[in-house]
Parts: C-alpha cells; sequence; structure tokens
C-alpha cells in the first residue's frame, strides 16, 4: 500500500451536501423506484468496502448478512406487525451472526482462502436451507419461510408508532437516501475513530498489530459485526423496497455482485464503491430489458479486466493517474526551464 | 440386507462422486495453490461438450473419456495464458478472476445453448437388489473414479513428469537451474487440472441434467472437499470425500438429501476450524 492508501480520508463536507441536495431534489426529474433500488445496492456494497478496503478481511459471502436481514424483517414483521423492532431487528440478527462467525475465524486464526471459504459456505448453507422450507412444517411464528418461493406480501415499513401509515414510493426513497448517507458518516466516523486506525494498522501488518498489544481477533470480529449490520440494513431495505424475500438473497449471483462492485470501485475508498455499485447497477438493470447479451457475461468480463488491467480499481487508480499526469507537467515544466537556460547559456557566450 | 448393501453403493458412490469432481480443482490447488473458482463451469463444459458430442453420433463413451477432457484442457490451457499466468502468487486475486470467468462462462453457454435444461440418457441400465431399483451407471462412475485415483497417484509419484511437477511447486528456482521451464510446467499442470474436470463433467452429463448455471452445484462440494483435504492432492482428496461422502450419504438416508448437503458443508465449517491447514496438513503429513 502506497501513501493514498495508507490514509483514511476526510470527508469533504462541499461534495457531501452537494451530493445531499442532489439526492433530495432527484424526485422532482425521475421517478424513485429505482434509485431506491440503486441506493440499497450503494449502501450493501458501503458495508464490503469498509470491511475489505480498510480492515483487509474479505469476505466471499456477504450475502448472507444481506439475505438475513431481508428474512429477519419479513419474518418477525409477520410476528409483530408494527416495524420498528423487526427493523431494529434485521441489524441485530445479521450482526450477533456475524460476530458469531467472524469469533470462530478469528480467534480460530483462520487466514486469507480459508476465510473466503468459510464465509462461502456459510452462505451456501444458508442459500439451501431456505429453499428446501417449502411447506407448512418450516413456519416461524405466523411466517412461512416459503422455500423457494420465498415470503411474500409481509408489512412494509411505517411511520415508527403508527402501523397504518405505510411508507412506500417518495416518502421510502428518502428513508433509504437517509439511510444511506447516515451509514456513510458513521463509517468515516469510525475510519476516523481509534478503532478505525488500529484496523488499518491490522490490515498493513497484523503481527505487528499483535505485538504491539492490540487484541487483533477482537477488533476484527468487532468489524466483521459492524459490516454484517450494515449488510442486515441493506437486506432490510431491499426486502420493504421488493415486498418479497426469496432464498436468492443468499445467492452466489449476490455475493459475486457486491465483491465486483467493491473491487471495481476500488479497495481502500469509500465513494468509489458505492459509485461502482450505482453504475454497475445501472448497467443491470439496463441489460435486463434486452435477451442478447447475458447480465453474468458483462459482469465477468468487467471482473476479469478489472483484476488484470486495474486491480487496485477505478477510485485509487483515477487518483494515481492525475498524480501522474501532474508529476508529468512538472517534469515538462523543468525541461522547458532547462533548455531555455541552455539556450540563453548559448546565446550569452558566443 | 437388501438395504444395507444399497447403503454402501450410494456412500461408495458419493465418495466417488465428490473424488471425481474435485480432482481437477485438487490438482491446481495442491500444487499450484491456485484456486479456480471456474472449476465448476470447466465441469458444467466438460458436460455440454459430452452431450453435443453423443447428440452427433459419436459414441458417448468416446465422448467423455476422450473429447470432454481435450475440448476442456484445450479451454484451461487457453484460460491459463490469457488470464491466470499473470497472477500466480495473488491468491485472493485468481480467485477473484476465475470468478469472473466463471460468471463469463456461464453467460457465453446461456448465449449458445440458451438457459434450458438439456441430457442424455445413461448407456448402462439399471439392475435390482431385493426389492431395489438401482443405477447401473452409478458403478461405471465408481470405477472411473477409482482408475483416475490410481492413475494420478502412480503419475505423481513413480514418473518423470510427475517428479518434475512436485518438483516444480517446491522449489521453481532449482528446477528451472535443472533444465525445466517452470512457467511452462505451471501451464500444463493447470491444462492437467482443467482436463480431469472435463472429464469429470463428461462423466457425470448422464446423471444429472445440464443447466448453464450447473457449475455452482459442483463447485461448492469441489471446494470444501479440496480446501478441507489440505496440501497433498491424492491423500487428501480421498480422506475428505470418504469423510463427507459417508456423512451425505447417512444423513440423506436419515432425513432428506437437503440436510444431507447441509451437513457435509456445516462437518466443512467445523474441519476447517480445527484444521485450517486442512486434514493432510494434520495427518498423512508425507503422503502425496
Amino acid at each position: 500500500m502506497n501513501a493514498s492508501g495508507f490514509g483514511v480520508g476526510r470527508i469533504r463536507w462541499n461534495w457531501f451536501a452537494a451530493l445531499a441536495v442532489l439526492l433530495a431534489v432527484l424526485p422532482l426529474a425521475s421517478e424513485t423506484s429505482t434509485p431506491t433500488l440503486l441506493a440499497i445496492w450503494s449502501l450493501f456494497a458501503l458495508s464490503l468496502a469498509l470491511m475489505w478496503g480498510y480492515a483487509g478481511i474479505i469476505s466471499f459471502g456477504h450475502a448472507a448478512y444481506f439475505g438475513l436481514g431481508a428474512y429477519t424483517y419479513a419474518i418477525a414483521s409477520f410476528n409483530i406487525g408494527e416495524s420498528t423492532v423487526p427493523f431494529l431487528l434485521a441489524l441485530a440478527v445479521p450482526a450477533l451472526v456475524a460476530a458469531i462467525i467472524g469469533a470462530m475465524m478469528f480467534y480460530g486464526r483462520i487466514s486469507d482462502v480459508y476465510l473466503g471459504v468459510t464465509t462461502l459456505v456459510v452462505t451456501l448453507i444458508l442459500n439451501r436451507f431456505m429453499n428446501a422450507t417449502a411447506g407448512d412444517a418450516y413456519r416461524i411464528g405466523n411466517a412461512r419461510l416459503g422455500g423457494f418461493n420465498g415470503i411474500p406480501a409481509f408489512p412494509t415499513l411505517n411511520v415508527p408508532g403508527d402501523p397504518t401509515t405505510q411508507i412506500y414510493g417518495t416518502t421510502y426513497y428518502y428513508v433509504v437516501i437517509v439511510s444511506l448517507l447516515a451509514a456513510y458518516l458513521i463509517c468515516r466516523w469510525i475510519l476516523a475513530s481509534a478503532f478505525g486506525r488500529t484496523l488499518i494498522g491490522i490490515r498493513e501488518n497484523e503481527l505487528r498489530m499483535e505485538l504491539l498489544g492490540y487484541n487483533v481477533p477482537a477488533y476484527k470480529t468487532a468489524i466483521f459485526a459492524v459490516a454484517g449490520a450494515m449488510a442486515g440494513l441493506a437486506g432490510c431495505l431491499f426486502a420493504n423496497w421488493a415486498e418479497i424475500v426469496t432464498p436468492s438473497v443468499f445467492g452466489l449471483g449476490q455475493t459475486a455482485e457486491v465483491l465486483i462492485w467493491v473491487i471495481v470501485g476500488g479497495l481502500g475508498t469509500l465513494i468509489g464503491p458505492m459509485a461502482a455499485a450505482v453504475v454497475l447497477g445501472s448497467l443491470k438493470i439496463a441489460l435486463g430489458h434486452q435477451t442478447t447479451i447475458d447480465n453474468s457475461l458483462v459482469l465477468g468480463a468487467i471482473l476479469i479486466l478489472v483484476v488484470l488491467l486495474l486491480p487496485r480499481g477505478f477510485a485509487p487508480s483515477s487518483v494515481a493517474w492525475r498524480r501522474r499526469f501532474a508529476q508529468s507537467q512538472v517534469r515538462r515544466r523543468q525541461a522547458r526551464g532547462k533548455r531555455r537556460r541552455r539556450i540563453a547559456l548559448q546565446e550569452a557566450e558566443p | 440386507m437388501d438395504f444395507a448393501a444399497i447403503v454402501v453403493l450410494e456412500i461408495l458412490y458419493m465418495i466417488a462422486f465428490l473424488a471425481l469432481i474435485s480432482a481437477g480443482l485438487a490438482i491446481v490447488f495442491g500444487m499450484m495453490r491456485v484456486i479456480n473458482l471456474a472449476h465448476g463451469e470447466f465441469v458444467m463444459l466438460g458436460g455440454y461438450a459430452t452431450i453435443a458430442a453423443a447428440k452427433h453420433g459419436i459414441n458417448i463413451y468416446f465422448a467423455m473419456l476422450v473429447i470432454s477432457p481435450v475440448v476442456v484442457g484445450i479451454i484451461g490451457l487457453v484460460v491459463e495464458r490469457l488470464i491466470v499466468r499473470f497472477l500466480y502468487g495473488r491468491m485472493i486475486d485468481v480467485m477473484l478472476a476465475t470468478w469472473g470467468l466463471s460468471l463469463l462462462l456461464i453467460g457465453l453457454v446461456t448465449l449458445i445453448f440458451g438457459n434450458t435444461a438439456v441430457s442424455v440418457p445413461a448407456p448402462i441400465p439399471g439392475y435390482q437388489i431385493g426389492h431395489y431399483q438401482m443405477g447401473g451407471y452409478n458403478l461405471f462412475v465408481i470405477a472411473v473414479a477409482a482408475l483416475l485415483m490410481c492413475a494420478m497417484w502412480l503419475v505423481l509419484r513413480y514418473t518423470r513428469v510427475g517428479l518434475v511437477a512436485r518438483g516444480t511447486m517446491q522449489g521453481p528456482e532449482v528446477v528451472a537451474a535443472l533444465g525445466y521451464n517452470p512457467s511452462t510446467v505451471y501451464m500444463l499442470t493447470f491444462t492437467v487440472g482443467a482436463a480431469l474436470s472435463g472429464l469429470a463433467g463428461g462423466v457425470m452429463a448422464p446423471l444429472t441434467g445440464l443447466l448453464p448455471s450447473v457449475g455452482g452445484a459442483y463447485v461448492a462440494k469441489a471446494f470444501i472437499t479440496v480446501i478441507t483435504g489440505g496440501a497433498a492432492v491424492i491423500a487428501g482428496t480421498l480422506s475428505t470425500a470418504a469423510l463427507f461422502g459417508t456423512v451425505d450419504q447417512i444423513v440423506s438416508f436419515a432425513s432428506t438429501p437437503v440436510l444431507g448437503e447441509i451437513a457435509m458443508l456445516a462437518l466443512a465449517l467445523v474441519l476447517l476450524r480445527l484444521m485450517p491447514q486442512g486434514v493432510t496438513g494434520q495427518f498423512f503429513r508425507n503422503s502425496t
């Protein structure tokens, strides 16, 4: 990692405010359903970007927490009705599961590849299980799990304390946008805190941090749980957007997509993966309108090219290009100055 | 008694199935430390090659035992030259790039063959044990897997090629000093791994229908078999295939196949936690 990847970055408040205003007035210019979905994907990408890009923990099963958030909300809202508690549960359950799995892995000193396999296997177990829960035998309280067909028609989010007033349409868009911006600020706050700086230290050199006396497994487990909660939030918002949850939220496709967003956007940035989720998400929606070219074909090609050509992703690479360009400008100016001096000298001594 | 015979046969079949679909991945991971997430798609392509050849009137045994490995081996060669060779030593990047490849291949096959299931009838008729009807083709799968494991062991252990391959994995500089090009050895190893995946796909094609997305079902099982097996290619694959195959089938007989699969995956999690270096990191240390 070079110096630019090392820092935590500052929030550029003027850009942040401009973006917030832009998102706030967007419903005046377009319908809100697609932007809502893109914002949810952006939040999902943000959760993985925080964990992978800053703590260096790669998860090949991040969809597990997204799916758990979605399923938890659907099941709890069937049983409780009023949506505040289900909403909070949709954050708490994925966080708890992530903490358990994280503790199991990090205290067991499982590294890199094995981490990837473990997280992938957890997702597969959930996917297989949910696919097989058809029939009346599988129900939690009032909620039938529904197997392959998933859970439809659960009560969606309502105004806290007032179950009769549902939140939908443009209002729901604002709920999602506020969640996304708040999550972004929380991520920035985490990264600026001592906790975040320790995580970056662990990413850079785990052994050194351990010898300095930090409890590395505890830190890693904590950020794993935070990222799990954030993915759970994205899953819960997704469930309320789609108004149905199916086992595909645990699918390999879901996991692959979020990985691609993060790596295309760039490791070690937050805004890069968020933007990549919006751009690639729009691409996916656009490709969904025709049948000639498959979405996975395009995504796969993008992933291969990015790993081979831009292993650091777009955002860090573009920073590097800008810097290299600036340096070449400086060099050119220096060369020009030198040439002028030489000519001046030659003219001075005839 | 009949039932016991059937349970044993089904367990044997499951072990053979796991060993067969893991062999290609085991070679590539065990020898080169490269995790090929497009492995499932290589298996899937092997299946399509067999079915396409059989549809054109080619003998099905020739199709699955020769055409599938050759076709997928060539694809593997191309993939190694174009993608994988730039990423040796970068484990996570290889995983990501091959995952991209897997998505790409699914998309391509969907484009070519369409998103519908295709199949070919099993060429061996079933037989009767007591009251139970058994698939005769399962016995053929068991035989192929057993032969394949023996052949791999003999080649790796007793031939010059196997020696050079194992040597390259331990010390590429030494092998290079002795006059072999490590880059070529990596290329050939990856090609052989891909060819074995193609063979597995061809052999399994009559039993499982084929969809472009079928690779996902293979890659998870192959993945856990190989990773929990550890570094030793054959001993690792065989020991974990035996373990997972037995657990999967016993739980399946006791409850449902889905629970069997979940039990297998859960067992893999526990094993990975207890033995992060794989089974052969703990036992059978000096095996091949």
